[in-house]
């Protein structure tokens, strides 16, 4: 069980809900990842064209837990109206804190990123940081009561995988909160890396809704985490520098 | 009336009061609307209800796709 604040979740795999190519293949790439927790953005209506059909509409809401994000906000109050705003919604009390730093990188601003996150913690939110794989920075946010950390595998949406797996692997180490592996998650083998490394869960979007079968890769993506997971608990063979005969070497007829 | 809404100039008709009346006239849906009124967070319960004045700026959100 992945447990956050005060929730618990049968799924460690936590997906997004951006750039799915239609609405069909979004619910059945959901519904094959059997995800428990479903990440969103906050944006304008379009008062002017007010038919257009939402995704909220085309699932029972009621099944997954709502993580909405902050994207779009530069700065922590930018961050936190974002937040309130989610909240008040009245579907949520989680939020992801996205503040980006730089357009090119998409990497968080990290100073933005701990004051948000403060702020939110005041107001009473589950509050879930998206930050890179600093160590010290993640740390952090950990003292400052949040409740999972978030780090980056490598820039959104660049599929790259874990670019720097010691960095996740010390974060892991140090965490007393969840770890979630977010962003730059770009094949099955990335996010069992994650969880091979320890982490609590994996938060990938792009990985699946680009995906040429997005559906099957949401359960490609299932199946990794869980095996990923299921590695971690087992406890991997030490590594040898020489080989290591698996069979014995008594008793062979021929010589 | 003449107020702002998501960043647009609009002129509303004079039977347009409310928030109510507001989300009614441009045809949203209720359920996914979250609406911000000069800057104050209007809670679901209570915003229908919320009357609107000359030179409001109203803000209509709602989730979308997103990681």
């Amino acid at each position: 069980m992945l447990k956050i604040g005060p929730y618990s979740f049968h799924s460690r795999l936590l997906l997004g809900t951006g750039k799915f190519p239609d609405f069909d293949t979004q619910k059945k790439a959901v519904e094959a990842s059997e995800t428990d927790i479903l990440t969103f953005a906050v944006r304008r209506m379009n008062i002017f064209e007010p038919d257009q059909p939402n995704f909220l509409e085309k699932i029972d809401v009621k099944k997954y837990t709502l993580l909405p994000n902050t994207a779009g906000a530069k700065t922590a109050e930018e961050a936190v109206r974002i937040a309130k705003l989610a909240k008040a919604s009245g579907l949520c009390d989680m939020i992801k804190v996205e503040v980006i730093g730089c357009d090119k990188t998409l990497l968080p601003d990290p100073v933005e990123t701990l004051r948000a996150s403060e702020m939110l913690l005041a107001e009473g939110f589950i509050v879930l940081p998206y930050t890179s794989d600093d160590v010290l920075l993640a740390k952090r946010l950990e003292e400052l009561g949040c409740h999972a950390i978030m780090p980056g595998a490598s820039p959104i949406g660049t599929g790259l995988g874990i670019v720097n797996p010691l960095n996740i692997h010390y974060i892991i180490e140090q965490a007393k909160v969840p770890v979630i592996v977010d962003a730059g998650i770009g094949v099955p083998s990335d996010a069992a890396k994650a969880m091979e490394l320890g982490a609590d869960g994996v938060l990938l979007n792009t990985a699946v809704s680009g995906a040429q079968d997005a559906v099957k890769m949401a359960q490609a993506m299932k199946h990794a985490v869980w095996a990923g997971r299921g590695g971690f608990e087992a406890g991997r063979i030490p590594k040898k520098l020489h080989a290591n005969a698996s069979s014995p070497l008594e008793g062979m007829s021929v010589l | 009336m003449k107020m702002t809404v998501n960043g647009r100039d609009v002129d509303l008709p004079e039977n347009v009061t409310t928030v109510q009346d507001l989300l009614d006239h441009f045809q949203l849906n209720k359920e996914l609307a979250i609406v911000e009124l000069n800057q104050s967070i209007l809670d679901k319960s209570t915003r229908d209800g919320a009357k609107l004045t000359n030179g409001d700026r109203v803000e209509i959100v709602q989730f979308v796709g997103g990681g």
